[in-house]
Order: C-alpha cells, then sequence, then structure tokens
C-alpha cells in the first residue's frame, strides 16, 4: 500500500480542525491567490501544474490536471508547463556545476 | 464523416441500455452505504425536499432517439440504430399543447431531430404558435451530413429558429475524441455556413449557442470563461461568431456512465458531484421550469429522467392529456444523476443556473 491514498486529498480541509485560526487563513490566502488577477486563473492553474511536477506532489498533480482539464486546457499545454518545470529543475542542477567547477578550479586549478 | 465513435449500448445489447439497471447501480454502492448522501437526503439538508416545480416556462420535446453520430458520452444512447420516431399523430398532439402553453420557450431535442421524417411540417407548424423563442438542439453534422440537409440553415433561418449546437471543444482532437473523426471540420464548415445566413452574428437576432460539455470524468469550467476562451479560439482559427456557449455537466447516466464505469472513474465522478453540491442551483434546476416530452408522447420531469423511464409523479403522464395546473402540481421525481445538475455553478440544458 501507497503513503498516500488518493481520497485524502478530499480531506485536505480537515487540517482546520486541528487549528483553526491558521487552517482558515491558509485557504482564505490560497482561494484569494487562485483567483483572477494580473494573471487569469487558467495561467495560474498551469503554473500550479508545473510546480506540482516540480515539488513532486500527488494530490497537487491530481488536483490541478483535472483543474486543467475542467478549464479546457489541453494535454499539449500541459506538457509543456510540466517541462518548464523540469527545466528549471535541470538547470537548477546544472548551474550548481559552476559550484563545482569553481571549486574544482580552487583546489586543483 | 469519418467512421462513428462507438455504437449505443442498445446495439451492444450492454445491461446499462436498461434503465432499471442503471438506477440501481445510482443508488448502490456508495450511495447503499451511506459514505454518500442519496440526492433526497441532501436537498432535505436545505429545506429543498420534496422538489417542485415552478412556473412552467419550457416545453422540451424530444422527436426521436435517432442519431447520425454516436457521441462517446451521449445520455440518450442516440445512434443510427435507435429506431424511437415521434409519430406525425404524436406531434398533432404537440402542436395543440404548444398552441396553449404558457411556456415561453420551445426546445426540440434529440437524436438528431432533423432526422425525423416529420421535422420540417413539424417547425412550420410549430412557428405559427408565436412561441417566443423556438430552439432545435441541432449536433452541427447533420448539416453536412447528406444532400437533403445542406438546405437546413436557411429553413432554419426562414422560421427563425434558435439554433443550440453541441461543441466539445475549440480543438479538432478533443471533440473527435467524444463525437467521432471527423466531426470537428464538418461542425466548422457547419457554423461557418450558419454565420453566412447571419446566425451567431454580432447584433444578429438569429440565436446561434453552443453548448460544451467536458469530453471525460471531469466536471465543466467556469461558464464564463469558457465562453471566452471559445470565442476567442474559434475566431482566431476559423473566423467564427456565435452567441453564448452553455457549460452543462454531463450525467451518470446512459453512455457516459457506461463510460465511467468502464475507465473506473464511477465512484470518483459521483464524489465530485456531490463535493460540488450547490444548493443555490437547487433552486433554479431545470426540472423547475420544465417538461420534458418523450417520442410516443409521454411526459417527464427532464431528458435525464426520460431516458431513465423515470414519468412525471401526476395524474397527466402522456402529452394527450396534458394539463398545465395539473401538472404543475406535482412532485419531482429524483435520483442521484439529479447531483449533476447541480454541481458548481449548475448544469441544465440552458447552462450554468446558480444566480
Amino acid at each position: 500500500m501507497s503513503y498516500y491514498d488518493p481520497k485524502d486529498l478530499r480531506k485536505f480541509g480537515n487540517i482546520t480542525e486541528w487549528s483553526e485560526e491558521l487552517g482558515t487563513k491558509f485557504f482564505d490566502y490560497y482561494g484569494k491567490v487562485f483567483e483572477e488577477g494580473a494573471l487569469s486563473a487558467r495561467e495560474k492553474s498551469l503554473i500550479a501544474l508545473a510546480v506540482a511536477h516540480t515539488e513532486q506532489c500527488p494530490y497537487c498533480i491530481d488536483a490541478y490536471t483535472k483543474d486543467g482539464l475542467q478549464r479546457g486546457v489541453t494535454k499539449e499545454e500541459m506538457m509543456e508547463a510540466v517541462h518548464v518545470g523540469a527545466a528549471i529543475k535541470s538547470g537548477a542542477t546544472l548551474v550548481h556545476g559552476v559550484m563545482m567547477m569553481n571549486k574544482v578550479n580552487k583546489l586543483d586549478g | 464523416m469519418g467512421k462513428l465513435k462507438t455504437q449505443s449500448l442498445h446495439k451492444r445489447d450492454s445491461e446499462l441500455a436498461q434503465s432499471n439497471r442503471q438506477l440501481e447501480i445510482l443508488s448502490n454502492g456508495i450511495f447503499q452505504d451511506g459514505e454518500l448522501p442519496t440526492f433526497a437526503k441532501k436537498i432535505k439538508e436545505t429545506n429543498q425536499f420534496p422538489l417542485r416545480p415552478k412556473k412552467l416556462e419550457i416545453l422540451q420535446i424530444n422527436v426521436g432517439y435517432m442519431c447520425n453520430q454516436v457521441c462517446e458520452h451521449c445520455h440518450v444512447d442516440a445512434g443510427p440504430d435507435r429506431k424511437e420516431i415521434m409519430t406525425w399523430e404524436t406531434m398533432e398532439q404537440c402542436l395543440e399543447v404548444i398552441r396553449n402553453t404558457g411556456a415561453h420557450t420551445l426546445d426540440l431535442t434529440g437524436g438528431a431531430p432533423e432526422m425525423n421524417p416529420n421535422f420540417r411540417r413539424f417547425v412550420e407548424e410549430a412557428s405559427k404558435a408565436g412561441i417566443k423563442d423556438f430552439i432545435v438542439r441541432s449536433n452541427l453534422t447533420i448539416i453536412r451530413a447528406n444532400k437533403k440537409y445542406y438546405d437546413l440553415p436557411d429553413f432554419f433561418k426562414k422560421h427563425n429558429v434558435h439554433v443550440v449546437s453541441s461543441m466539445p471543444h475549440w480543438t479538432r482532437g478533443k471533440t473527435d475524441k467524444q463525437r467521432g473523426e471527423g466531426v470537428f471540420d464538418m461542425s466548422i464548415k457547419a457554423l461557418q455556413e450558419l454565420n453566412e445566413r447571419g446566425y451567431g452574428m454580432p447584433d444578429s437576432d438569429l440565436r446561434l449557442d453552443l453548448v460544451y460539455n467536458p469530453s471525460g470524468a471531469f466536471l465543466p469550467g467556469d461558464q464564463a470563461s469558457m465562453e471566452k476562451d471559445f470565442k476567442k479560439a474559434l475566431m482566431e482559427d476559423f473566423g467564427i461568431h456565435f452567441h453564448n456557449l452553455f457549460a452543462i455537466t454531463n450525467l451518470p447516466i446512459a453512455r457516459f456512465l457506461d463510460y465511467l464505469i468502464a475507465s473506473e472513474n464511477y465512484e470518483d465522478y459521483m464524489y465530485q458531484l456531490v463535493d460540488a453540491y450547490n444548493p443555490a442551483a437547487v433552486k433554479n434546476v431545470m426540472c423547475t421550469n420544465t417538461i420534458s416530452v418523450s417520442w410516443d408522447g409521454y411526459l417527464f420531469d427532464c431528458d435525464f429522467n426520460q431516458m431513465l423511464e423515470l414519468p412525471v409523479a401526476s395524474k397527466v403522464k402522456h402529452i394527450s392529456d396534458y394539463n398545465e395546473d395539473l401538472l404543475n402540481d406535482r412532485n419531482i421525481v429524483i435520483s442521484q444523476h439529479c447531483f449533476g445538475c447541480t454541481a458548481g455553478a449548475g448544469s441544465s440544458c440552458q447552462g450554468a443556473v446558480a444566480e
């Protein structure tokens, strides 16, 4: 059995039961973040999908894939968003290569 | 048109072709063991049980289940093999009612209503009754399916018919996946022909609305946002105009129920519907202002109840005994499929309902 149960996503709201003030503040904030603003709710949904992948959060991938479908987002758009996340993630790894190069040059240059 | 998407449940001899089997599924499992509340229990929580009609506004007539398409999610289980077609005799009984009803909207649906051999005669007669809004639900491809239908845009215009057409997505791939290969291109061509006659054009009185329903096991997004995206894409890609988009939730009956079960999405989908339950949508749910007439003249609270063979709970059962006052004094028949009309912004044949 997996540690992750898809049914737990529906219980997300329950976190408020053990800390009402913080839980409520979080969900108010969360709701506000995803409203139409300078960015459209559709654009925000695609950002969330990309971040869901870089965070490797199964609940978030589940939620924002469905959210995208509901908004008419195509699978091509979804995959491009995932690649944006992947590019940043791999870029973040590779840019640390400069740190490695600096160290090599200092110790053994 | 290319090959049909699938076969009707009737043609396949599927057990889901039987309405009582569908109703069993909708009442067993998660609803029987109390994991999810039944629709009756849910509306009792907000004192909306029993559901009662308000003023009758829409008379919806299903003139037959025959269709040139076999869409994956059709709640009618329509297709070329369906032989249930309204006779002229029943149409005459309907015309009598149309001439005297207090409803402001007449809504013809099917199947493909145009495939009824008496469709044109019926429209000609019905349009004389002076009903404010006369809708024909056209699947668009029928207009291009055969030469004998090529003049439909002109025919609709002549009788000032309000055309409401299905369009699952603005991309070819998603549309054809749901409705069959080649459907997208034919639909685009049909929309362009309707536009050429003035249908859907800004400021035109010739109304052309599109119906969007999701291509899979998820709910429709916000109707206004979807309309914006549809308008932008159809204008940019094909120069197409239309007036409004109705976002409709797929109800878990007939071929959509079959799809949900086969794809192991049934329970999750029912959870989605129940979680999205909106008491404000219950207030305006379409069965409160609509009467649905079947191909053989029987009366139902909605087209979905018609397909589930759940007749109106009234002494008046048939169009030949039609009495609007008596009919309005009834309780609406419900089951768990009704959660489809009360999820989120609500859903009806006219789109979202929650104010």
